[in-house]
C-alpha cells in the first residue's frame, strides 16, 4: 500500500504517529544539544559577562594566552600521538591474540579498563606515578633498575669533619690534602650522616693498627652522641662505618683498594714504597635513586597520556580483532602459501585489508582525545595543571571558574569546528553504507 | 637455509607448508610470553587500587602496595568501613544511582521510538533527519555546557539532578538512536507488515513486535549509557549541586591533596568501579556488541 493510495484521515493520523514517536528525541536533542551550538557561536563574540559585542577578540585572545595556548599546543601532542599510538597497540594485541589459546582471557584483562571511569583510572595511575620510590610503583621499578647500575653509596650525603686536611672532589669523593707515605695510617672522620643511615652492624670506631707495607687507617662517623669529642680524633661512643671504599692513588692510577669493616677500620697492602694519595671514591657518597618526578612540568603530559592508552587499548584491540576475524582465512593462507613470511603477510594484505577498521578506529580516538578532560584533571596535581592542560580543561575553567563565558564559548567552537572534519567522515560513510 | 634464519625477503625454494608451519610455531611461544607479560601489565594498576584501597593511611604514606603481598597483615576493611560511616560519601553514592538509572531509562524509551520511526516510518525529510542525527554524534558536549547551564539558570534546575539527568539523556541520544534504528532496520520486514496488515498501528508494532525483536541491542545500549553516565565526572561536576552530587565529584574533591586523603579516594576510587566492572563481567558480551555495532556501521 502506497503513500498515495492511502485514505487522507490515515495519512493524516500517520502524521500525527511521527509526531510523538519523534517528538521526545527532538526536543531534547533541540533544546540540549543543536541549540546550544548556535547559542555558543553567537556568544563567543561577546564579552565575558555578555553584555558587549567584542568581536573576534575572544577568539584573539585565545590564540595568544599562555593559558589557552598551552591548552592547544597539548591537545596537538595528543591528536599526534594518543590515537596512532592506542591504535597500533590494539593492532597488534589483536594480532597476536590469534596466537594463543586463551584469548578471551586476554582481552578481558586488555578492555577491562575501558569499563572504569577516568576518575578512577586517574586515581589509579596518580598511585603510580608517586614520586617517592617506596610508593610509587613506577618509580620503585625504574629505582630497581638504577640501584642495579649505580648501588647507592655507603655513607651517602656525608661530609668530612677535618675540612682544613681533606678535599671534596668535582665528583662528590673525598681525598687527604697531603700524601700519605706506606706505614703510616690516615684518619677520615665523617659526619653529616643520620644516625638511622648508619650502615647496619656498625661497631665501636678501632684506632688503626699500622701496616709496614701499606696504609692502614679509619673511616668512622666523628659525631658522639651527646655532645662532646673532638673532630679528627676517634672518641668513645663514636662508630666506624663499614662498607666505605678506600683508594690509595699514584700518578693518576689506582694502586690498591679495599673497603672498610664493621668497625670502620682499613688496611691497604702489599704496596710499594713511596706516598700516594688517599681517597674516598664518590660511589661512596652516592645519593639513592630519589624517583623520576613524572608529574613534573615535563613528563606530566606522556605520563597522562600512558594512562589514557592503558583505558583504550582494548577498544582498539576488540573492533580490530573483529576486523580481522572478517579477513577471510583463505586470503591469509594463500598469501603464506605464496612463501611471504609472517611479517610480509600482515605488512603487505592484513593491514591494508584493515584499513577501513583501524580508519574508524583512528577517528574514533582522535575525537575522543580532542575532548580529553578527566584524566588531566586527576592525574596532573594542581601545581601541574597550568603545564598539562588541555581545550576541554581550560573550558571548564574559563567558564565555570572564573566565569568568562565569551571565551568559553569561543573554546567551545573551536572544539567543534575540530571535530567537523570526523563529522564529515562519518556522514560520508554512512550513506556509503546506504548506498 | 632454515626457517628461523631466513631474511624476511622470502625465496622461492622456501615456499611450501611445512616451514610455513615451523615458523608458526616459533612464533607462538613469543607471542604466549608476550601476551602473559602484557596481560599482567594492564592488570597491575587496577589491582594496585585494590589493594591500597585496604590499606590504613599510616601504611600507604609509608610503604608501597606491594609490601602487602608479602605482609597480608596491613589489609584491613577500616578504610571501607570509615567510607560507609561518611553521611556524604553515602548520600553521593545514592546521588549517582539516582542519576544513572533514569538516564539509562529515558535514554532507550525515547532513543527507541524516534529509531522506530527513523526505520520503519515514511515521512518527509526523514533521511536529511537522520543525517543530522548522525552528524550530531561526534558534538562534544563541552558545546553544551555553557549554553544548558544558561537555559537550567532559567528554568531553576540547576544543581539538581534531572538538571543531570537530562543533559545526559539528550547527549545519549545521537548514539542511541543510530545504534537502535541500525539495528530495527534490519529486522524481517515481512513480520513486520504482518502485523500492519492484521491493522495493528504504530504503536502496537512497536510494542508488540520491533521491542521484543530489539532487545538485544537495547541491551547493549541500556549497559553502554548505564556506564557512561556512572562513569560521567564533567557533566555532574557543571550541573550537580552540592547535596546531588554523584560519587565521581565527591571523589574528585579529595584529590586536592592526593596523599593525604588517599584513605578516602582509594576505596571510593575502588567502589565507583567495582559497579561498571560488575555490570561489565555481568553483561560482556552485549557490552562488546554494542561497541562493534556502534563504530562499524
Amino acid at each position: 500500500m502506497s503513500e498515495a493510495t492511502a485514505p487522507p484521515i490515515r495519512r493524516r493520523k500517520r502524521a500525527w504517529a511521527v509526531g510523538l514517536f519523534l517528538a521526545p528525541s527532538l526536543v531534547l536533542l533541540g533544546a540540549i544539544v543543536v541549540y546550544p551550538i548556535f547559542f555558543s557561536v553567537g556568544r563567543s563574540f561577546f564579552d565575558a559577562s555578555g553584555s558587549e559585542f567584542v568581536g573576534v577578540r575572544n577568539y584573539r585572545e585565545m590564540f595568544t594566552a599562555p593559558s589557552t595556548l598551552t591548552a592547544i599546543k597539548n591537545n596537538l601532542i595528543w591528536v599526534v600521538f594518543a590515537p596512532s599510538i592506542v591504535t597500533a597497540v590494539g593492532l597488534v594485541f589483536a594480532v597476536l591474540t590469534e596466537r594463543v589459546a586463551w584469548s578471551t582471557a586476554f582481552k578481558v584483562a586488555i578492555f577491562m579498563p575501558m569499563a572504569i571511569s577516568f576518575l578512577s583510572a586517574g586515581v589509579t595511575w596518580r598511585l603510580i606515578y608517586e614520586e617517592e620510590p617506596d610508593l610509587g610503583l613506577a618509580n620503585a621499578t625504574v629505582g630497581a633498575v638504577v640501584n642495579v647500575f649505580q648501588p647507592p653509596g655507603a655513607v651517602a650525603g656525608a661530609r668530612s669533619s677535618q675540612e682544613d686536611a681533606v678535599a671534596e672532589s668535582d665528583e662528590g669523593g673525598l681525598s687527604l690534602r697531603g700524601p700519605v707515605e706506606v706505614g703510616a695510617t690516615a684518619m677520615l672522620g665523617l659526619v653529616a650522616i643520620p644516625p638511622e643511615s648508619v650502615p647496619e652492624g656498625a661497631v665501636q670506631a678501632a684506632e688503626p693498627a699500622e701496616a709496614a707495607d701499606g696504609i692502614a687507617g679509619t673511616v668512622w662517623l666523628d659525631f658522639a652522641p651527646g655532645g662532646g669529642g673532638e673532630p679528627g680524633v676517634i672518641d668513645p661512643e663514636e662508630r666506624g662505618l663499614p662498607g666505605v671504599e678506600v683508594e690509595a692513588v699514584a700518578d693518576g692510577e689506582v694502586v690498591a683498594s679495599t673497603t672498610t669493616g664493621s668497625d670502620g677500620a682499613f688496611v691497604l697492602e702489599g704496596m710499594p714504597p713511596g706516598s700516594y694519595e688517599l681517597r674516598l671514591p664518590p660511589a661512596n657518597f652516592r645519593e639513592p635513586f630519589g624517583g623520576v618526578n613524572w608529574l613534573g612540568a615535563t613528563l606530566v603530559t606522556p605520563a597522562i597520556i600512558a594512562a589514557y592508552i592503558w583505558i583504550w587499548a582494548g577498544f582498539a584491540m576488540v573492533v580490530i580483532a573483529a576486523g580481522l576475524a572478517a579477513i577471510p582465512r583463505e586470503t591469509l593462507e594463500a598469501s603464506r602459501v605464496d612463501g611471504g613470511s609472517e611479517w610480509q603477510v600482515f605488512r603487505r594484505v592484513t593491514v591494508p585489508l584493515l584499513a577501513p577498521v583501524l580508519a574508524v578506529v583512528f577517528v574514533t580516538l582522535v575525537i575522543n582525545v580532542l575532548k580529553v578532560f578527566d584524566l588531566v584533571l586527576v592525574i596532573a596535581p594542581g601545581s601541574a595543571q597550568r603545564d598539562a592542560n588541555v581545550i576541554a580543561l581550560q573550558l571548564w575553567k574559563t567558564a565555570f571558574g572564573i566565569r568568562d563565558f565569551g571565551l568559553g564559548s569561543a573554546l567551545a567552537v573551536f572544539l567543534l569546528l575540530l571535530v567537523v572534519p570526523a563529522m564529515a567522515f562519518n556522514i560520508k560513510r554512512f550513506r556509503a553504507d546506504q548506498s | 637455509m632454515s626457517a628461523v634464519t631466513a631474511p624476511a625477503e622470502g625465496k622461492a625454494e622456501r615456499r611450501g607448508s611445512r616451514s610455513s608451519r615451523l615458523v608458526a610455531t616459533l612464533t607462538r611461544a613469543p607471542a604466549t610470553v608476550v601476551l602473559a607479560i602484557v596481560a599482567i601489565l594492564w592488570l597491575v594498576p587496577t589491582i594496585g587500587l585494590l589493594v591500597s584501597s585496604f590499606r590504613t593511611a599510616a601504611d600507604n604514606a609509608d610503604s608501597g602496595w606491594w609490601t602487602a603481598l608479602t605482609a597480608p597483615a596491613q589489609l584491613s576493611l577500616q578504610p571501607y568501613r570509615d567510607l560507609l560511616s561518611d553521611p556524604s560519601m553515602v548520600s553521593a553514592f545514592v546521588n549517582t544511582v539516582l542519576i544513572t538509572v533514569p538516564s539509562a531509562l529515558l535514554v532507550v524509551a525515547a532513543a527507541s521510538l524516534a529509531a522506530y520511526a527513523f526505520a520503519w516510518m515514511r515521512f518527509p525529510g526523514r533521511d536529511v533527519l537522520f543525517l543530522i542525527v548522525v552528524g550530531l554524534l561526534v558534538v562534544p558536549l563541552q558545546v553544551a555546557l555553557i549554553p544548558v547551564a544558561r537555559l537550567y539558570d532559567v528554568l531553576g534546575l540547576f544543581g539538581t539532578i534531572p538538571a543531570v539527568v537530562l543533559f545526559h539523556v539528550a547527549f545519549g541520544l545521537p548514539f542511541a538512536i543510530f545504534l537502535l534504528r541500525n539495528f530495527f532496520v534490519g529486522l524481517p520486514h515481512e513480520l513486520l507488515e504482518a502485523a500492519r496488515m492484521d491493522g495493528a498501528g504504530e504503536w502496537r508494532v512497536f510494542t508488540r513486535v520491533v521491542l521484543p525483536l530489539g532487545l538485544p541491542a537495547i541491551a547493549s545500549l541500556l549497559i553502554f549509557q548505564f556506564l557512561w553516565v556512572w562513569n560521567d565526572l564533567l557533566v555532574a561536576l557543571v550541573f550537580a549541586g552540592g547535596d546531588t552530587q554523584p560519587m565521581t565529584v565527591a571523589i574528585r574533591e579529595q584529590l586536592r591533596s592526593f596523599s593525604a586523603n588517599i584513605d578516602v579516594i582509594a576505596p571510593a576510587a575502588f567502589l565507583q568501579m567495582a559497579v561498571p566492572l560488575l555490570v561489565f563481567f555481568a553483561f560482556q558480551r552485549y557490552f562488546v556488541q554494542g561497541l562493534l555495532s556502534g563504530s562499524q556501521r
